[in-house]
């Protein structure tokens, strides 16, 4: 029994020192950063990995994503009918909600877990203890361009992923349901607010990219140096930055709206 | 993968994000409500303003003319103040300006109808509109045709 | 030459005799190049290190020998400033490495080369960008003379005609060579070697050895080699020091550890199965264990050290 209490004990003053670390870490990642503007093409290469990569998943979730709000959406507007607010449903919901979090989401799945894979296995096969010694700080060389690069490209692929969910929108609730189309765009312009939806949906990517990057920095620099350790770390960064977003999301939207 | 075309895919990215941007700002939103210094503030009193909230649009002859920007309750005349943001392009209202809350529909939003008067002299910023129409609350409504039959 | 015991008395053997062989290094023979004094280090609640007392002298071959799990690796990393010390100080040439600011640790870096077991080359760049990686981040110099500096080293290593290949197509022995490269392109002071000969043929130990052997001579540096392949290292080394259960055991040049009067010793470099190390593991009674005596599993949690 006191066992187990000491276990309990141990378990959460284990999460704490974790906790600590990470925090210890994102802070030296962060003095980083600015060295990062003298050395631009670092930057790039991770927009590349991380962006241009997850580019195409974002892309075709977007579009199903609009389709699917513009058939539901319609179903239950055209009881009342008021299809006519179709369009204005469609960016609403996703502006505010889906398209942040669910491009947080798959690019935890895809961006995520690849960084930490990457940066576990740089660990494992000694090239980050390699950089230490010879003078190179992996902190401004491999941290730093990674979290910048999640702060820009996931608010980016949130922009695009809600504009082709627009478009397939469009696509279902116009072209196939017979909204008319001027009644979709206007109601949707008139009703939708750039600064109180979209950039706040912005807002919200951002800190998604942010929490998420750090996330998969840290748990791949954390991790045990074997192929096992690799492993569960990339699993934990899927499962904790996922966790994380969810979180995080009621968290601003009770903030925001 | 050379450094060449990783920058060309990264310059590509980059203007896809600028033309997803230009797209939600041109087409899929509003940037009028963006601007909340560039209109003038009106406040009016209601008895009851139903299920008005923040933001909810103000039409006059059903063109949007501006937005609700706050709703207070006042304790000295036990009544909500409802401040109203009208855009600037739209500085002639006459005092007599009647206010009234409105439904969209039967069940939608509700919105500010302004009703122009036929004074002279137009309602100035800061100003409060004194004709006011409460919102109809359809279970008064309900209640007052039962009771009256 | 110096070692010390682990008795903490230093002695010091002639500085003379050893450095005959090695026309550059002569004059610079008095200083070692490393000293570390009363070093202690503890991983979680197992002790490392308790009171190591080492001195590596100034361009020369210096190989730390040991059994497996005496952390020969770690001390190299304590060297290098990876890992911080819980007591002693490590200075290499005067500069109290623990105590170093991050900067000043990183300038001190730059002089210094290590090879990792697996020669962590960076897996997204190819032998001739793993080489020019150094000077391209430490240096502004142009792509041409980066280009003249690569070639010569990765000629010195031989392998010149692997500059496209990738680390993932290079076997094991080449890959130490492409990282010798590149440790070597800032002209360190000294190389660390981390078992640089482990799970390797005879041909690419040869060459190993002989690269090694020709850094040092040839160009002066200061080499540390931590490895339990006994006789390779021995045949190259100037000075050998054995540690075991986190003290200096033995110290002194290959020739006189062979003489060595310490039983340990002799079984180390024999690698006879039973001495002062006993090939069975503490446990019970054989007998009285098969007769089924009870005892708690917990005598049985074998501490391989």
């Amino acid at each position: 029994m006191i066992d187990l209490l000491q276990q309990f004990g141990r378990g959460w003053i284990v999460l704490f020192e974790r906790l600590g670390r990470a925090h210890l870490f994102l802070f030296q990642v962060l003095l980083g950063i600015p060295s990062l503007f003298v050395r631009l093409f670092l930057l790039t290469k991770q927009l590349y990995s991380t962006g241009v990569m997850t580019l195409l998943i974002i892309l075709v979730s977007g579009l199903f994503v609009g389709m699917v709000l513009a058939l539901q959406g319609y179903n239950s507007l055209v009881r009342f009918g008021a299809e006519e607010a179709l369009g204005q449903f469609v960016a609403l919901v996703l502006f505010r909600e889906l398209a942040p979090v669910l491009t947080a989401l798959l690019f935890a799945g895809r961006a995520g877990s690849a960084m930490t894979s990457e940066i576990g296995l740089m660990k494992a096969t000694e090239q980050l203890a390699g950089l230490e010694m010879m003078a190179v700080d992996p902190f401004k060389r491999i941290y730093a361009p990674r979290l910048l690069a999640g702060f820009i490209v996931v608010p980016a692929l949130t922009a695009m992923f809600g504009t082709v969910a627009i478009l397939g929108g469009h696509l279902v609730g116009v072209e196939m349901l017979g909204v008319d189309a001027g009644a979709y765009w206007s109601q949707m312009q008139s009703e939708v607010s750039f600064r109180y939806d979209v950039l706040s949906g912005m807002l919200k990517a951002l800190v998604f990219g942010f929490v998420i990057c750090w996330i998969a920095i840290f748990e791949g620099a954390d991790c045990i140096p074997t192929s096992e350790g690799v492993s569960s770390a990339t699993t934990h960064t899927v499962v904790y930055s996922s966790l994380a977003v969810l979180g995080l999301d009621f968290v601003l939207t009770a903030l925001m709206f | 993968m050379n450094s060449r075309s990783v920058e060309i895919l990264v310059g590509l990215f980059m203007a896809l994000f600028l033309v997803a941007m230009a797209f939600l700002v041109l087409k899929a939103s509003n940037l009028t409500s963006l601007s909340g210094a560039k209109g003038y503030e009106l406040s009016a009193y209601f008895e009851n303003i139903g299920g008005l909230r923040e933001r909810a649009p103000i039409t006059a002859g059903g063109v949007r003319v501006g937005q609700v920007s706050r709703i207070e309750y006042d304790v000295e005349t036990f009544q909500a103040k409802v401040t109203l943001t009208i855009d600037e392009a739209y500085d002639n209202f006459p005092e007599d300006t009647t206010a009234s809350i409105y439904t969209a529909g039967l069940l939608g939003e509700q919105y500010i109808g302004l009703e122009p008067g036929a004074e002279d002299s137009v309602l100035m910023p800061e100003d409060e509109i004194s004709l006011t129409q409460s919102a109809l609350v359809l279970e008064r409504l309900i209640g007052q045709v039962l009771l009256n039959r | 030459m110096r070692l010390a015991g682990k008795s903490g008395q230093t002695g010091t053997l002639g500085a003379g005799h050893l450095s005959m062989s090695n026309v550059i290094t002569s004059e610079q023979n008095t200083v070692p190049l490393v000293k570390i004094q009363d070093l202690h280090f503890q991983r979680g609640s197992k002790q490392i290190f308790s009171g190591i007392d080492m001195e590596i002298p100034k361009g020369q071959i210096t190989t730390i020998m040991g059994p497996s799990g005496t952390g020969k690796t770690t001390l190299l990393k304590l060297i290098g400033g990876q890992l911080k010390p819980s007591n002693g100080s490590i200075e290499v040439e005067g500069q109290n490495v623990p105590k170093l600011s991050r900067s000043a640790l990183y300038t001190l870096r730059k002089r210094m080369g290590m090879l990792f077991q697996s020669g962590a080359l960076l897996t997204d760049f190819n032998v001739f960008d793993n080489v020019a990686f150094p000077l391209r981040e430490h240096t502004t110099l142009p792509e041409s003379l980066i280009r003249h500096l690569v070639l010569m080293r990765l000629h010195a290593v031989g392998l010149r005609g692997a500059r496209d290949l990738y680390p993932a197509e290079l076997s094991g022995g080449m890959a130490r060579r492409v990282a010798l490269a590149r440790a070597l392109i800032l002209d360190p002071m000294m190389i660390m070697y981390d078992e640089p000969f482990t799970g390797q043929d005879p041909i690419s130990m040869g060459v190993l050895l002989e690269l090694i052997k020709t850094v040092n001579s040839a160009l002066g540096i200061t080499s540390i080699i931590v490895s339990h392949d006994l006789l390779e290292s021995m045949s190259i080394s100037d000075y050998v020091v054995i540690i075991s259960d986190g003290r200096v055991v033995e110290a002194g040049s290959p020739d006189a550890l062979r003489a060595s009067e310490s039983e340990w010793v002799q079984q180390f470099l024999n690698g006879t199965a039973d001495g002062p190390v006993p090939f069975q593991l503490d446990a019970p009674d054989y007998r009285l264990d098969l007769l089924g005596a009870k005892s708690g599993a917990s005598q049985y949690s074998a501490d391989n050290s």
